[in-house]
């Protein structure tokens, strides 16, 4: 090698020396691990640029102590600048091990077009994008709940494939271990009727029509709306939960690559023990309920038990009875139906198994308040 | 060479779940540089034995030495500052699925180093270059294939550049190409930065390709049977099972 002109001292760790007018070696010293710290490379690049017209670079280890991928990502951004720049790198010099290591970084060029795209799409795509993803998303759930009208029709025929020990399992779930939440929230919202009930009745002494507006208001209507928001948190939850996790698994592509159509085997046994339980839910929430305004009324209003029973008797019809069961039957098929969509559609990742639960309980607790409406309505229409 | 010097050395230990034993009376060392192939058949309990060494499960009985260190006897900051020299690649992988690529290497330098998030992104970088991943760090778990996740999870398993890797079957699920170039970028990470690598597998090329250690379980025995480099028990099989390990059962 020719005379040596001049040194440049950078970090305390490089040194980088000028050989014969175009040759620069960058020579290493010292600890290059990661939790020293790492030097910044522009320093050495702006050396580079500077002399320019530089016609090689020698990397050198003049006692290098220790070293891991700190010492790597610093050479590599050297070696990279210098190549795309079309000057030639020496490393001969280098530890072995860091040799090998860079070749090896550098065997596999970086895929083109793999990196994302980051940054927002223009608007005109974006209401684009949007718009297709909403027909999409509702093509799946016509072609859901088309699937499921087919299931059924086939379990009506014999014909459904699904086992019934998950059936049984799924009663059990969705029926007594769901009582002590509705006895709860039941009661306690027969309690706040006939609270909010007596403040007003009293004004006109008519304190006894407490037990009417309790029977009426629960047996009608929010017995079956209580079960069903309470049903859409807890088992609509699970339901797309455990759905969602079987399809992150590929165990949904597992039942169907065998022929088993996963509508069949997953969603009828669960539509059918909501079919079967809401309605059973919802006449014992529609008894809690009462409860709570029997509690109300002669607790606190001092009317006479057996006043307060007759007056219930009284109030209530069959015709309402029903009214309150179909509410609940129609909830339970929108729970069930909600949160298995959720769950089909959940993608491929464990935090898309948390959205799809969240999707469901909002999804049901919305359809149930509709369909609430729509009920409302055509009983007003047919006079019930 | 210097003189052997023992990272892990594993005394009369007996493993199992609740009164079910596993294997007993394994003894065995692991020295620095080694690739330590544990061999067996399916369930035998490699898996397990791995899960031990790298403290996620206790022994029912004996020791396991960690340098000096009795592992189990030690205390939690003690057992802690162990495991963090300790990179492991699981059986599946185990990427964290709401995760970037980058994100899933990133984690452990943001827990561990001071490095600033410029820093981390060029390790990061270094990192999935080095398995060939190199301009995939946007990528999730879900979006690459089967081969590519078993690299990005070396690339996580060497965030840290750890002392020793552990591997769990790496080559499980992939086909004969990639297998072979895991072995090889596992053998290149070895020669180049002289970690220590404990290896659960049952794939003969590799055992002979890349192992200079082992020990190896018998099903039947309950015990170790054999241990060594495996290119010589195969020269002198010291009792039947290993012989029909090491050679598939043929001849
Ligand atoms: N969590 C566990 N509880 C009970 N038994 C287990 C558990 N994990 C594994 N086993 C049993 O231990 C044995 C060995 O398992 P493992 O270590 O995974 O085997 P392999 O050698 O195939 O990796 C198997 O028989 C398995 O059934
Ligand atoms: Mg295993």
């Amino acid at each position: 090698m020719s005379t040596r002109e001049q040194s440049v001292p950078l970090d305390s760790r490089i040194r980088i020396d000028r050989y014969g007018g175009d040759t620069l070696a960058i020579r290493l010293s010292g600890d290059w691990k990661l939790d020293q710290g790492l030097p910044s490379t522009a320093p050495v690049i702006r050396e580079i640029e500077s002399r320019q017209p530089v016609r090689g670079v020698i990397l050198e280890d003049v006692g290098i102590r220790g070293w891991d991928s700190g010492l790597l990502t610093f050479l590599i951004k050297v070696v990279d600048f210098c190549s795309t720049a079309g000057i030639p790198v020496t490393a001969d010099a280098l530890p072995e091990g860091v040799r090998r290591l860079l070749a090896l970084a550098r065997a596999v060029p970086a895929r083109a077009g793999a990196r994302k795209e980051s940054g927002r799409e223009p608007f005109l795509p974006r209401v684009g994008s949007q718009a297709l993803s909403v027909w999409r998303s509702t093509r799946e759930t016509v072609d859901f709940l088309g699937e499921t009208a087919i299931a059924f029709a086939r379990l009506l025929r014999g014909k459904a494939t699904f086992r019934r020990s998950d059936l049984s399992l799924l009663l059990q779930e969705c029926g007594s271990k769901a009582l002590p939440i509705v006895s709860l929230i039941s009661l306690l919202v027969g309690l706040i009727l006939g609270f909010v009930g007596a403040i007003q009745l009293r004004m006109f002494g008519a304190e006894v029509f407490v037990a009417d507006i309790v029977a009426i208001a629960m047996v009608r209507v929010m017995g079956a709306i209580m079960t069903g928001i309470i049903m859409a948190g807890r088992t609509g939850a699970a339901f797309a939960a455990q759905i969602g996790t079987m399809q992150v698994n590929e165990e949904i592509d597992a039942l169907k690559t065998m022929g088993i159509s996963p509508v069949e085997f997953l969603v009828l046994p669960r539509l059918i023990a909501l079919i079967i339980m809401m309605p059973l839910l919802c006449a014992y929430a529609d008894l809690m309920g009462i409860l709570g305004g029997f509690v109300v009324g002669v607790g606190m209003l001092g009317i006479n038990p057996v006043e307060y029973l007759h007056r219930t008797q009284e109030a209530l019809t069959l015709t309402t009875f029903w009214i309150g069961l179909f509410h609940s039957l129609v909830f339970g098929v929108l729970v069930a139906l909600a949160s298995c969509l959720r769950g089909m559609q959940c993608g491929r990742s464990a935090s898309d198994v948390g959205a799809a639960a969240t999707r469901a309980v909002v999804t049901s607790i919305v359809a149930i308040i509709v369909a609430t409406a729509i009920i409302t309505f055509l009983c007003e229409v047919l006079g019930l | 060479m210097s003189m052997p010097e023992p990272v892990i050395t594993v005394r009369d230990l007996e493993m199992g779940y609740g009164s079910f034993v596993l294997m007993r009376d394994l003894t065995f060392t692991v020295n620095r540089g080694d690739v330590f192939i544990i061999m067996g058949g399916s369930g035998c309990g490699k898996s397990t034995l791995l899960k031990i060494l790298v403290g996620l499960k206790q022994p029912s009985r004996g020791q396991v030495f960690h340098g000096d260190v009795n592992f189990w006897d030690a205390d939690v900051e003690v057992r802690e500052s162990i495991q963090r020299r300790f990179g492991m690649l699981y059986q599946s992988g185990a990427l964290w699925s709401s995760m970037t690529l980058a994100e899933n290497i990133a984690l452990p330098l943001e827990q561990y180093t001071k490095l600033g998030t410029g820093q981390i992104r060029e390790v990061v970088a270094l990192k999935l270059a080095l398995v060939g991943l190199a301009g995939f760090e946007d990528f999730y778990p879900s979006e690459i294939s089967g081969g590519m996740k078993k690299r990005a999870a070396l690339a996580r398993a060497m965030a840290l550049d750890p002392d020793i890797l552990f591997f769990d079957e790496p080559s499980a699920g992939l086909d004969p190409v990639s297998a072979r170039l895991l072995d090889d970028l596992i053998l290149e990470l070895r020669a180049s930065l002289n970690t220590t690598i404990v290896i659960v597998t049952h794939e003969l090329a590799s055992i002979f390709a890349i192992g200079n250690n082992s020990v190896f379980l018998d099903v039947e025995a309950r015990t170790m049977t054999a241990s060594g480099d495996p290119n010589k028990l195969l020269a002198a099989p010291p009792n039947p099972n290993v012989h029909k390990f090491l050679t598939r059962g043929e001849k």
